[in-house]
C-alpha cells in the first residue's frame, strides 16, 4: 500500500497504526509561528471501533490500510458464521460472531448491508440505519391506545427485542432505527 | 460545476477593509511610516520550520518572502525611523483552519523600545480594532511550570521527551528540546490560556529566532521574544531584535545544519541583511501580527477561508 503524509491525512482515509486498520476522522494542523509543525489526529481503530487522538510532526507518513466498503447481500447464518454475497461476482465472505458483533440483530436474509474488507476478509458488518421487521413475540395489543405513551418489549423476526407502543401486535411490521436501537414507526 | 464564488460574504469582506483601514490609521497617527517591501527576493529565510515558496522570474529563483523582516531591517538601518508593513506573506505547507499559504501580515518596528514597550503597543492596537480585553502577561517559563510543573529553562531533556510521547501518542524520545516544547505548548499549555489578550514573554533560549538573548531574574538564559494570544489563538511573535551581525550569522549556520540534519533544502544566507546589520541596525523591537487570525478572533469564525475574500483550494478545514 501507499504511504500518505499528514498533508494528505483526510476524514475517511484508512491507514495503518499500532497494527491495526484505522479510519480517519479528524486532522487539524497545529504550528506555532516560528516552531514544528504538527497534526492533531483523531483515528477510529476499524478493529475495536475505539477513538485513538494521535499527534504527528508534519510531513511524517503512515502506510495505508487495504480496507474497503462494499455492499453485500446478507445471506444466511450456520450459527458459527454469517455468510453475505457481493452482488456483482457472487462472491462469498463469511464472518463470525467477533466481526458481526450487534449487528447480527438486525440481519435480515437477502437485506443488503455494508461488508468492510480488511485484505479481502470482513473486519466489520453495518446493517442499514434504518430496517423493517416483523413482530414475532409481544403482549397483546391494547385496543384504542394509541395516544398514550407506554410501551411493551417486542422480539422481532431477526431476534433482536425493541420496545414498542403497546398496540401493537404480533405480525406488524416495524420500522426500526439500527444505530439507536428505537421504534420508528410501523412500515 | 466550478466553485468560483468567494470563500468569505460581502459584508466579511467590508468588515476586513475596514480593519485595514483602522490599523493604517492607528500608525499614521503614531508617525510609524508604511512601507510596501518587495514580496519577491532572490533569498528565502534559513528557519527550520518555514519553507519559503519559490518562483521563477527571468528563469532565476526567486522565494516569496515569510515575512518582510529582513527587507525592513534593511530600511531600519539606513535610518528609516519606525516603520511597518501591512500585505501578503507566503509560507508553503501551511493548511488549516487557522493557516493559509498566503496571508495577510502586519509587521512593525519601533527604534529604541524594548520588547515591552513594543507589547504595550500591541496592546494599544488590538483595543483600537475593538478587542476590550485587559492585556494579562505572563513569562513563558512561571507559565510552562504552572501548566506542567516542569521549568522549561532548566528541566532535562529527557523529562521533556517524555511528556511529549505521552501527550502525542507517539514517540518523541529522539525529539530536541525546542519540538518537545512546541509540542507540550501547543497541547497542553496554549488550551489553558484565559480568554482574551495574554502576552507570553521570556522564551526558551532554544527558542529566540530572532530575539536577543539574555539573564532572567532568576538568572536563567532567556530569549526576550514574546508572542500574544487572542483566546487561546496565537496572533503575533515579536523580538527585542538581534542587532549583533556576528551572532546573527551564527544562528544563521545553526539553523542550516539543522535543516540539513532534517534533509531540507539549504536556504541562501541574505548577504545584504547581514551586511546592513554591519552597518548598524539600531536597536529596536519588532512584531509580526496575522490580520486574518484577528479578523477571524473579531467575527468569531472558525476557517480562516471565511476571512479572506478567496481562501487557498486544497485547504483542509475539519
Amino acid at each position: 500500500m501507499a504511504n500518505y503524509s499528514t498533508n494528505e491525512f483526510r476524514s475517511g482515509l484508512k491507514v495503518m497504526l499500532d497494527g491495526d486498520p484505522c479510519s480517519i476522522v479528524e486532522n487539524e494542523f497545529v504550528k506555532p509561528g516560528k516552531g514544528q509543525a504538527f497534526n492533531r489526529v483523531r483515528l477510529r481503530n476499524l478493529k475495536t471501533g475505539r477513538v485513538w487522538e494521535r499527534t504527528f510532526k508534519s510531513g511524517e507518513s503512515l502506510e495505508g490500510a487495504d480496507v474497503m466498503d462494499c455492499d453485500m447481500q446478507y445471506l444466511y447464518t450456520d450459527g458459527e458464521h454469517w455468510h453475505f454475497m457481493e452482488p456483482d461476482t457472487f462472491e462469498q465472505h463469511q464472518a463470525d460472531e467477533k466481526v458481526v458483533g450487534e449487528t447480527a440483530k438486525w440481519l435480515r436474509e437477502q437485506d443488503t448491508v455494508v461488508v468492510t474488507l480488511y485484505n479481502g476478509a470482513p473486519l466489520a458488518v453495518a446493517a442499514p440505519n434504518h430496517v423493517e421487521l416483523e413482530i414475532v413475540d409481544t403482549d397483546p395489543g391494547l385496543k384504542g391506545d394509541t395516544a398514550q405513551g407506554g410501551t411493551k418489549p417486542a422480539t422481532l423476526s431477526t431476534g433482536a427485542v425493541v420496545k414498542v407502543p403497546l398496540f401493537l401486535n404480533i405480525g406488524e411490521i416495524i420500522k426500526v432505527d439500527t444505530r439507536t436501537g428505537e421504534y420508528l414507526s410501523r412500515a | 460545476m466550478s466553485n468560483w464564488q468567494p470563500t468569505a460574504t460581502i459584508d466579511t469582506l467590508r468588515l476586513r477593509a475596514k480593519l485595514l483601514a483602522s490599523v493604517r490609521q492607528f500608525f499614521e497617527m503614531r508617525d510609524v511610516l508604511e512601507v510596501d517591501v518587495p514580496v519577491l527576493s532572490d533569498t528565502g529565510v534559513t528557519d527550520l520550520h518555514i519553507d519559503c515558496l519559490q518562483t521563477l522570474v527571468s528563469g532565476e529563483v526567486r522565494y516569496l518572502q515569510s515575512s518582510p523582516e529582513y527587507f525592513m531591517k534593511r530600511l531600519l538601518a539606513s535610518g528609516s525611523g519606525p516603520i511597518y508593513y501591512l500585505g501578503r506573506a507566503f509560507r508553503d505547507g501551511e493548511n488549516g483552519c487557522r493557516h493559509n499559504p498566503e496571508f495577510t501580515m502586519l509587521e512593525w518596528y519601533q527604534t529604541g523600545w524594548d520588547e515591552h514597550q513594543l507589547m504595550r503597543e500591541v496592546a494599544a492596537l488590538l483595543s483600537e480594532l475593538g478587542i476590550s480585553a485587559q492585556p494579562q502577561r505572563l513569562a513563558y517559563g512561571e507559565l510552562f511550570k504552572r501548566v506542567t510543573g516542569l521549568n522549561p529553562h532548566t528541566v532535562d531533556l529527557a523529562d521533556l521527551q517524555e511528556m511529549a510521547s505521552s501527550l502525542s501518542g507517539n514517540d518523541f524520545s529522539n525529539e530536541g528540546r525546542s519540538t518537545c516544547l512546541d509540542l507540550i505548548f501547543s497541547l497542553s499549555v496554549e488550551p489553558c490560556l484565559s480568554d482574551g489578550m495574554v502576552f507570553v514573554y521570556d522564551y526558551p533560549a532554544c527558542q529566540a529566532a530572532l530575539a536577543r538573548l539574555d539573564k532572567d531574574q532568576q538568572g536563567h538564559l532567556i530569549a526576550r521574544r514574546f508572542e500574544v494570544f487572542l483566546n487561546r489563538v496565537e496572533l503575533a511573535n515579536g523580538y527585542y531584535e538581534l542587532v549583533d551581525p556576528v551572532e546573527q550569522q551564527s544562528r544563521f549556520d545553526a539553523d542550516l545544519a539543522l535543516r540539513h540534519a532534517a534533509g531540507k533544502p539549504a536556504a541562501p544566507v541574505d548577504k545584504e541583511l547581514l551586511a546592513a546589520m554591519e552597518a548598524g541596525l539600531p536597536a529596536c523591537s519588532g512584531v509580526a501580527l496575522g490580520i486574518d487570525r484577528l479578523l477571524m478572533q473579531l467575527l468569531g469564525a472558525t476557517d480562516i477561508a471565511a476571512v479572506m475574500p478567496f481562501g487557498a483550494v486544497g485547504t483542509s478545514c475539519g
